[in-house]
């Protein structure tokens, strides 16, 4: 079956020839005209549009972006904060950039409109350290907006009032968590914040409820104002609504960015006809579908199981390329959708050397506050980087699999899952990689593979 | 007398199989705690926020399943109680709070698992070097690895490197390589002692506690960062290399350096003491205590102790000195005052009354007021100026300066002089008014009335001797003795209790008379037994003193009475 067509809502005009991020052209291409009329709406009639839509949250936790709206304190009196998690730190995943870079106002138009329908008068956007180019064009496009009377003071005119400042993290993944992002925005270390007491929508920054939404939902949030919940939510399939960007990177002939409606597209159709296939010569061995935190899929495992199509129950057989590239599927085998990042290698690729690259990075990463992550982390990556460089023992695969099952859920923030189930994963599909490393590669120099 | 506290709202939880009713608010570990379950900790300290970072205290936690739809709770058919619906992941107990009808389970597979996990996570980047470690003995991580780790370890990896020897501050060093990062001491640095000094740098498990750029752990609390220290990170400067800790016996004791009279530890061996350290009171000073009360064990052995009695300047025995003493009575009789002390314990202060009462002397006592820092330390440097009030040795609040009796020994009325244990040149009077007047000194070291006295009979320190104070709250809290007092010293209860003989009256000369006799005598101590004054004290009634001026301002649990 050939690949459906890309449905492109969010990157419409990316990479558009004469598309540029000024607002001129956004106005030009109809902007800020959906803003407009949104802000004569009641709020209320807002928040439902976005619970009908059952727009799920595109930062990688996929939670429900209106069950998450309608989770926050809004009887304590206290001011309500949005918070703009532009913070995209997750390996393989590129989308956000994307928007910032070449189509800011888009977000901006989002964020405004979700911040009148959470009566929110001060928005934040956190962009990590490693983006300042994204950081002046938002800054740049935020004036522009508020120049023209669609940030700030009196927005077209209604007087109401919302303002929006650009945040620059200092370079630390655990910023995108979102209370780790709360604790840096408040000026302190981005240890993220034990939950319960401290819930973003009743005590989040400066103790008062805020709404922490991905670039991507946001986005999507101005598009629901547009055409309506309903409409959204049949774009898509049940559940899964929407368009969903997928960022392909590692060994296939087109890497780049793919928008199509979630569910519609199998990871076979997205690899095989989008991205064309291997390289030259080669055969896909694992693909990472969302982000390098979720689960690794092995070309070649079977998954079955039964799933809801409708209202009947239906058996699956599937091989990985017969996965539809949406939440709940992808859940149900075990991974998840993630961040959106596609990372697939092909039988070129040791497994043991991949993770040790992945291990490298968490526990770069780990911010150290609770105990199973911040030494989990480390030890993990001590034992995959003395396994590639030439010290590998045969019962460091399960030492590994032993020291990855003590982090997860034992942890303050998601992150435990996020460092322990790349380990957890390669070492269930490739184990017997991991056992025959130390036969496979004999003894070889600590340079010879450099890790990141 | 005491106002029966309002009944707090209970919640009754089930903790391993045992209900128990707790009041709202209560957190796992310490509901636990009440139904005698450990649950292993290092993060969580009941005095400060709840940080949940060292994951040890993650329990299995359920609560009743409810029918979604009429709210009623579903019951189980076998066993007849409510279905428990248990939490897959486990939760942490300290920042987790009982709520009606939860269970919790401290003894499970998964319990059991995650406790294992952390403690090899904890393990294996510690230096495991117990066998130099001040803090072996009393260090909570040996303590939990042997009751819930594996006992194993797989790690063969090099351990992380990090600063052994940083000097944080004058009285505090530290060990980042032993370090579990649980932040303790920094909140309570922050929360407690208000100087936010101390902060992680770097990232992951190479993050490093350390000081602020250009600041010091220096504050008067510092020492309390050490106390809280699960392992032996933060050890004290004055304490580590010195003493193993299971050597030392330990004594409850008051701080004497003010009146909030803080309560402590005192740790000795073979009659040497070689630490102070905070002990828990909710009323009065939580599990905190200052640093400068920790260095009052010095003053014990400092080489200015008084060890031998004198007469005339001349070393003597405690009957000469004693029968000197009868000579001035006798001599100055109707020109004698007495100096008494807010240093001396309840039962001295007792005493005194009764030597002055002999004597027909006029009291003296002598204030000391510093600047109270809000916490534990008060403005009233004296621990027992309310002591003398309760047993009515003073009745009003002393002055600053012993003027009155300067003007007096000018006048010449005063001819004689008996102080207990104060220094008559620091409390103002001049060495010619000193010269003047024949002064018998009781006291513990050497200074300028000591070396002016006709008579000086050496006694002992608070650290060598049972007594009693009373603190700003007039709570009657006891001290115990620690140490023998060194030869030559005499109890001071046996002096002042010689020296009423002398005086021609008669007082109880032991500890327990002292008592008996207090409890007759002293309305406020009716009723009271040394040995029965609880562990944290005994609170009394405060109403009769509610009009007078005390100089103490607000400290910790001490909310001076609004003047009138």
């Amino acid at each position: 079956m050939p690949a459906p067509e890309q449905r492109r809502i969010i990157f419409k005009h990316i990479d558009e020839p004469g598309y540029s991020n000024d607002l001129a052209c956004y106005v030009k291409h109809g902007g800020y005209e959906i803003l407009k009329k949104a802000v004569t709406r009641k709020p209320e009639e807002l928040i439902d549009e976005v619970k009908k839509s059952g727009l799920r949250g595109r930062g990688g936790a996929g939670f429900p972006c209106g069950v998450k709206w309608g989770l926050v304190d809004r009887k304590s009196g206290k001011p309500i904060y949005l918070i703009v998690n532009a913070d995209e730190s997750e390996p393989g995943t590129f989308k956000d950039r994307y928007i910032i870079h070449q189509d800011p106002h888009q977000l901006i138009e989002g964020t405004m409109i979700s911040c009148f329908a959470n009566n929110v008068k001060q928005a934040y956007i956190y962009i990590r350290g490693e983006f300042p180019h994204g950081a002046r064009i938002l800054e740049k496009a935020i004036q522009e907006a508020r120049d023209a009377g669609f940030v700030g003071k009196n927005i077209c005119g209604t007087g109401y009032s919302c303002d929006i400042f650009v945040h620059r993290g200092a370079g630390a993944y655990i910023c995108g968590e979102e209370t780790g992002l709360i604790e840096s925005l408040e000026g302190k270390r981005a240890n993220p914040r034990i939950k319960p007491p401290y819930f973003p929508a009743v005590l989040g920054l400066y103790q008062c409820p805020t709404i922490v939404n991905n670039v991507e939902t946001l986005c999507h949030v101005k598009y629901i104002a547009e055409v309506g919940g309903e409409a959204f939510a049949k774009i898509g399939t049940p559940n899964n609504t929407g368009t969903r960007i997928f960022c392909v990177s590692g060994h296939v002939q087109r890497p780049g960015y793919y928008e199509f409606p979630c569910g519609t597209i199998t990871l076979g159709q997205l690899l095989n006809d989008v991205c064309g296939g291997p390289l030259p010569g080669r055969k896909f061995k694992a693909v990472i579908p969302g982000g390098s935190s979720a689960k690794i899929l092995k070309f070649g495992e079977r998954f079955k199981g039964k799933r809801k199509v409708g209202a009947d129950m239906v058996d699956y057989d599937w091989g990985v390329e017969d996965v539809p590239m949406d939440f709940d599927s992808l859940g149900m085998i075990g991974t998840m959708g993630g961040s959106g990042g596609v990372i697939v290698m092909d039988d070129s690729v040791n497994m043991v050397e991949a993770l040790a690259n992945i291990n490298a990075f968490y526990s770069h990463e780990s911010c150290g506050q609770c105990t199973p992550c911040r030494e989990g982390s480390l030890w993990m990556k001590k034992i995959t980087t003395r396994m590639v460089h030439g010290q590998a023992r045969t019962e460091d695969a399960a030492l590994l699999k032993g020291v990855a099952d003590q982090i997860p859920g034992r942890t303050i923030c998601a992150f435990g899952e996020a460092c322990s189930w790349p380990t957890q994963s390669f070492l269930a599909k490739f184990g017997d990689e991991f056992q025959g490393y130390a036969a496979a590669k004999p003894t070889k120099p600590a340079p010879a593979v450099p890790l990141i | 007398m005491s106002i029966a506290p309002a009944k707090p709202d209970l919640v009754t939880v089930n903790i391993d199989g045992k209900e128990i009713a707790v009041p709202k608010g209560t957190n796992v570990i310490e509901a636990a705690r009440l139904v005698n379950v450990d649950v292993p900790h290092f993060c969580y300290h009941p005095k400060l926020t709840v940080a949940g970072n060292c994951r040890m205290c993650l329990v299995e936690m359920g609560m009743p399943a409810v029918d979604p739809a009429t709210k009623a709770p579903i019951m189980d058919p076998a066993s007849g109680k409510p279905k428990i619906n248990w939490i897959p992941r486990p939760q942490i107990g300290c920042g987790t709070n009982v709520s009606p009808g939860m269970h919790i389970r401290t003894t499970s597979q998964m319990v059991k698992d995650a406790r294992e996990g952390v403690m090899e996570f904890l393990l294996i980047n510690h230096p495991l070097d117990c066998p130099i470690c001040d803090q072996a003995g009393e260090c909570m991580l040996q303590e939990q690895a042997t009751g819930y780790g594996r006992g194993y370890s797989r790690f063969i990896e090099q351990k992380n490197v990090k600063p052994k020897r940083t000097q944080l501050g004058p009285r505090v060093m530290l060990d980042d390589e032993r370090c579990i990062l649980c932040s303790r001491c920094i909140r309570f640095s922050k929360e407690i002692a208000k100087d936010d000094v101390l902060g992680f740098i770097d990232r992951g498990s190479y993050s490093t506690l350390t000081c602020y750029p250009g600041k010091e752990l220096k504050n008067n609390y510092s020492l309390n960062t050490v106390d809280i220290c699960p392992v032996g990170a933060l050890t004290s400067t004055d304490f580590r290399f010195k003493m193993r800790v299971w050597f030392l016996k330990q004594t409850n004791s008051i701080d004497p350096e003010s009146s909030v009279g803080a309560n402590t530890v005192v740790w000795s061996r073979e009659g040497v003491i070689y630490r102070i350290t905070p002990r828990r009171n909710d009323a009065v000073n939580d599990t905190w205590m200052t640093d400068s009360g920790r260095a009052l064990y010095k003053a014990v052995q400092a080489p200015d102790r008084l060890t031998a009695a004198k007469v005339d300047g001349t070393d003597s025995t405690v009957d000469m000195a004693v029968n000197a003493a009868k000579g001035i009575f006798t001599a100055n009789a109707g020109a004698i005052a007495v100096v008494g002390s807010g240093r001396s314990s309840v039962e001295e202060q007792y005493l005194t009354k009764q030597l002055a009462a002999a004597l027909k002397a006029g009291t003296h006592l002598v204030s000391r007021v510093g600047e109270g820092d809000k916490l534990l330390l008060s403005a009233d440097r004296n621990p027992n100026v309310r002591g003398a009030l309760v047993t009515g040795l003073i009745a009003a609040l002393p002055s600053a300066q012993l003027s009155a009796l300067g003007a007096a020994i000018d006048a010449g009325q005063v001819k004689a002089v008996v102080s207990v244990g104060e220094d008559l040149a620091a409390a103002g009077l001049t060495a010619a008014q000193l010269a003047k007047v024949a002064i018998v000194y009781l006291g513990t070291h050497a200074n300028a009335t000591s070396a002016a006295a006709k008579v000086v009979i050496p006694t002992l320190h608070p650290f060598e001797k049972n007594g009693a104070f009373v603190n700003q709250q007039f709570r009657l809290q006891k001290f115990l003795k620690a140490v023998p007092g060194p030869v030559g010293a005499t109890d001071d209860l046996a002096v002042l209790a010689r020296l009423v003989t002398a005086a021609g009256g008669s007082a109880p000369a032991d500890h327990a008379g002292v008592w008996s006799a207090l409890a007759a005598a002293v309305p406020a101590l009716a009723g009271v037994a040394f040995a029965k004054i609880p562990d944290t004290g005994l609170a009394l009634d405060a109403a009769p003193y509610a009009a007078l001026p005390f100089v103490e301002g607000e400290t910790l649990h001490f909310k001076p009475v609004a003047a009138k």
